[in-house]
């Protein structure tokens, strides 16, 4: 039960960061590349029709989490305290940024939302690569100090960052240089993620452009990867264990590469959803490598008094799960069922569309 | 740890509130624009067309803010009540995530096809993602409030050795007996609010001569839906609520109607009087004897414990509060019945478009059911103090262990600045668009 729950949640989040990783990587894209106003529009456009709906993925993520695993929940939301309201504060200037945008004509008021959106969308794709970045790395989970746990071992409380930045201290803080690392991974892969569906869904002049962008921002990509796997085996040894003892989870970085690969071919590529499909097996493939690395830890403890939070001492009885099982079977259904019935009728590119709006 | 507590409770009540304000018009006004789209697909007049997508463009601002000010509390309740949601997960996880699944997603999905697909689909079929929409609104205010009703009264749990509380019943969250009063009493409120608005709206646009048409079929349809429903929120939903009070929480019915002595041969309904906490009495009291044992038990000598048969302990912190915002609650309701009839018996006398006293009073009413509702919240919520859970857990204890008190303080502040800008923002764009009015040229 404790482990199709963890799927589950896994496949939420992971559609989220599909989902809703387009219209962040838009909102990228559209800061630093977007210039003429026809552009500006499509590219908010083209995120601001579906953010709420893929939004609702992040809700329902959320609310599964605290039903199936309300131990994790609740020593996860109060440990990231100001890192989680920071991210709340971004998601809410985003919302606002593409939904108040076209309400006025005046330049101004554009620009300001358009900054709004993309600057918010820039740093929630950094904070939500720091906060992978943490649960990968672990936390002095119960406080631990000279011999001695502040709080209940399931719990912790972590500052922003410590003087050091560094992961290798007894107590690192939210922000530090390996962190970062995995922050702005999940900056540049939403980017291409962006770019690619700016290019599938618009006719924006600059999706030619966009092409070789992705190209470059696809080496850093790699170069970034290689240098967070060096700098993973000094801040958690055992990270490979996993997948020496499972050698089919090697499966999860498979995917990552193949993703990786297939960027570098972004202007042959003979129908732009191929772009789209390859930084989508990116994404999947570097959630689920990272958890697969870690499993079953959901939250690895830095001291070796108090134990790691895992999929196992978290999660809420059986008979709560087993019911939420067939109820959320049911949903599933229809979710799937909503979600044909958008695409379908909003299909094609968004600025050939009368939408009668 | 007392003024951890402290801010921890005003952030939530702040951001609640504010939250709130966004969800009761939404829910109502999805009935309205259902009605709206409705009256269109069985007359084909485009102005009931166009009022229903006038309708729709102000419920897309609200809904905005109903998700960006949703988020952050769905989140409290792991960032603020870390404890609480530990110990109790496993129960309020469960009606959490069936939001989720069940009303949000059906919202959204169809809210955006709404919006963008009326010309991609056919009147049936926008008249069907009206209806979802409605349905989907209302569904979210099923499931939240069966976690409420879960707070107030729980029901179909079992508290283990290590102190969570494990579900055994999952069809017991939903027959749950305080859930079906509250939600009805609630979806009324909702109705209530939104039927205002409409009606306020209509108001102003004949006051000011302007989209007159329009003017007259908002204000007809407010008057009728806001007496209807101003109607069953005070009677049978409002008075079910309070005999259900009276049973289950009796010391919170005791504070709430300000009843600082038992009565031996019946209560007395108060109508106006402000507690003395000092004195534990009534000062300037108005009230009249035996009218409430009536009311709650239907005989006029029932005896109702008052405060005075309850330990310190077992009382809401905030007697004063909880008692003006029930009378509050209730004496709105009064004034929204009694405004509403009039109205209704000037229209038909055909006077109502033309009596401008009334019609600046329905403008003017606007924010008031907004009060009411909010003042509805803060009674159930006061009342049920010191209990995060009631009877069961205290909200002391539900607390997060390793937030301090600073950090709190310091993101309250964050959220009252970030929300007046917004609540700034939302009056902006909600006043364009009234003030653009339903028949625009260019949509
Ligand atoms: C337009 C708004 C509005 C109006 C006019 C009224 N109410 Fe109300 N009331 C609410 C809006 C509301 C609410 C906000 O919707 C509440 C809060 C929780 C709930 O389920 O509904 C509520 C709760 C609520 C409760 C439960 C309190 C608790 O849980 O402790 C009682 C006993 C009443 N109401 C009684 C009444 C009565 C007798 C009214 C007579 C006119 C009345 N309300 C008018
Ligand atoms: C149905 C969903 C709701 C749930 C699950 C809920 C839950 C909670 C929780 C956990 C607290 C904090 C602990 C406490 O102080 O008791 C609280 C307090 C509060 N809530 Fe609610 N609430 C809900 C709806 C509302 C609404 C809609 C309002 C008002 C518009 C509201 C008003 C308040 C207030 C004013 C407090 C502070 C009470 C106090 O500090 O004494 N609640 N609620
Ligand atoms: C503490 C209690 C509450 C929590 C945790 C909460 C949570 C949320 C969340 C996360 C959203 C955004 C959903 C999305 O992404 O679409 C939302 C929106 C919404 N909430 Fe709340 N909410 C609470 C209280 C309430 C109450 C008391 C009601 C009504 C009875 C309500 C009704 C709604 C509705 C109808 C929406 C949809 C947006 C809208 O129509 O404005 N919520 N809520």
């Amino acid at each position: 039960m404790e482990l199709f729950w963890y799927i589950t949640i896994a496949i939420v989040l992971t559609v989220f960061f599909i989902l809703d990783g387009y219209d962040f990587g838009a909102g990228i894209i559209h800061l630093f590349f977007a210039k003429d106003e026809k552009d500006k529009a499509v590219i908010t456009k083209s995120a601001g029709l579906f953010w709420d709906s893929n939004e609702v993925w992040l809700v329902a993520a959320g609310g599964m989490l605290f039903m199936a695993f309300p131990t994790f929940y609740a020593s996860v939301f109060s440990g990231f305290y100001l890192p989680l309201i920071i991210v709340l504060w971004l998601i809410i200037f985003r919302a606002i940024g593409l939904e108040f945008r076209g309400h006025f004509k005046y330049q101004m008021w554009k620009d300001i939302w358009d900054k709004a959106f993309g600057v918010s969308s820039l740093l929630l794709a950094l904070f939500f690569g720091i906060a992978l970045g943490n649960i990968i790395r672990g936390v002095n989970l119960g406080g631990f100090e000279n011999g001695e746990s502040a709080y209940e071992a399931h719990y912790f409380f972590l500052p922003l960052w410590d003087g050091s930045f560094s992961p290798l201290t007894q107590h690192p803080g939210v922000i530090d240089w390996f962190t970062i690392i995995i922050g702005l991974i999940a900056v540049v892969t939403l980017a291409i993620h962006g770019a690619n569906w700016i290019i599938l869904k618009t006719n924006s002049s600059i999706n030619t452009k966009l092409k070789s962008v992705i190209f470059k921002l696809n080496i850093a990509l790699v170069a970034l990867t290689i240098l967070s796997l060096v700098v993973w085996q000094y801040v958690n040894p055992t990270s490979l264990t996993n997948f020496e003892e499972r050698p089919y989870l090697i499966l999860f970085p498979m995917v990552y590469t193949a993703g990786l690969i297939g960027l570098f071919f972004i202007k042959k590529l003979k129908k732009e959803v191929y772009g789209f499909i390859f930084s989508t097996l990116v994404i999947v493939g570097g959630i689920t490598s990272s958890l697969a690395s870690i499993f079953p830890a959901i939250l690895p403890s830095t001291n070796a008094a108090n134990e790691s939070l895992t999929i196992y001492n978290t999660a809420a009885e059986d008979y709560g799960l087993s019911v939420a099982l067939s109820w959320a079977i049911v949903g599933v259904i229809l979710i799937i069922v909503y979600f044909l019935v958008q695409k379908k009728l909003m299909s094609g590119k968004i600025d050939d569309m009368d939408y009668g709006h | 740890m007392e003024d951890m507590i402290l801010y921890d409770r005003l952030q939530f009540a702040f951001t609640i509130t504010f939250h709130y304000i966004f969800p009761q018009l939404t829910m109502g006004l999805s009935l309205l624009i259902v009605f709206f789209k409705w009256k269109f697909l069985r007359t084909t007049v485009e102005k009931y067309n166009k009022a229903a997508k006038f309708f729709m463009k102000i419920f897309a601002i609200n809904f905005t803010m109903g998700v960006v000010t949703g988020i952050p509390m769905e989140f409290q309740f792991g960032t603020n009540w870390a404890k609480f949601s530990e110990l109790t997960g496993g129960i309020i996880g469960q009606t959490l995530a069936m939001e989720g699944m069940f009303s949000f997603f059906l919202e959204s999905s169809f809210l955006a096809l709404f919006i963008f697909g009326e010309k991609l689909m056919g009147q049936k079929l926008h008249f069907l993602t009206a209806f979802l929409v409605f349905l989907g609104s209302w569904a979210s205010g099923w499931f939240i409030l069966a976690t409420n009703a879960w707070m107030q009264h729980p029901v179909g749990y079992e508290i283990l050795e290590n102190g969570k509380y494990v579900l055994n019943n999952f069809s017991a969250i939903f027959g749950n007996p305080w859930l079906i009063p509250s939600f009805l009493h609630n979806q009324m409120a909702s109705v209530v609010t939104s039927s205002f608005v409409v009606a306020a709206i209509g108001a102003f646009y004949i006051l000011r001569n302007k989209q007159v048409e329009y003017g007259k079929l908002f204000l007809k349809t407010g008057v009728v839906f806001g007496l209807i429903a101003s109607l069953l929120v005070a009677f049978p939903t409002g008075d079910w609520n309070a005999k259900n009070v009276a049973k289950y929480q009796p010391a919170a019915f005791a504070a709430m109607e300000g009843i600082f002595e038992t009565e031996e041969a019946g209560a007395e309904i108060v109508l106006v009087g402000q507690p003395n906490m000092v004195e534990k009495k009534l000062d300037n009291k108005i009230a009249v004897p035996n009218i409430l044992s009536f009311l709650t038990y239907q005989e006029w000598d029932k005896q109702i414990p008052g405060m005075d048969q309850f330990e310190a302990e077992e009382l809401p912190d905030n007697i004063p509060a909880l008692y003006y915002s029930y009378h509050i609650m209730v004496g709105l309701g009064t004034i929204f019945i009694g405004i509403m009839a009039l109205a209704l018996f000037m229209m038909w006398r055909k006077k109502l478009f033309t009596f401008k006293p009334l019609l600046w009073s329905i403008m003017f009413l606007l924010p008031f059911p907004y009060i009411a509702n909010i003042t509805g919240w803060y009674t159930a919520e006061l009342g049920r103090q010191p209990y995060l859970v009631y009877g069961l857990l205290k909200t002391s204890e539900g607390v997060s262990p390793t937030v301090s008190s600073g950090n709190t303080l310091f993101t309250l502040m964050g959220f009252i600045a970030l929300y007046m800008l917004l609540g700034i923002l939302f009056l902006v764009l909600v006043g364009k668009t009234v003030n653009e009015g339903p028949n625009t040229q260019k949509h």
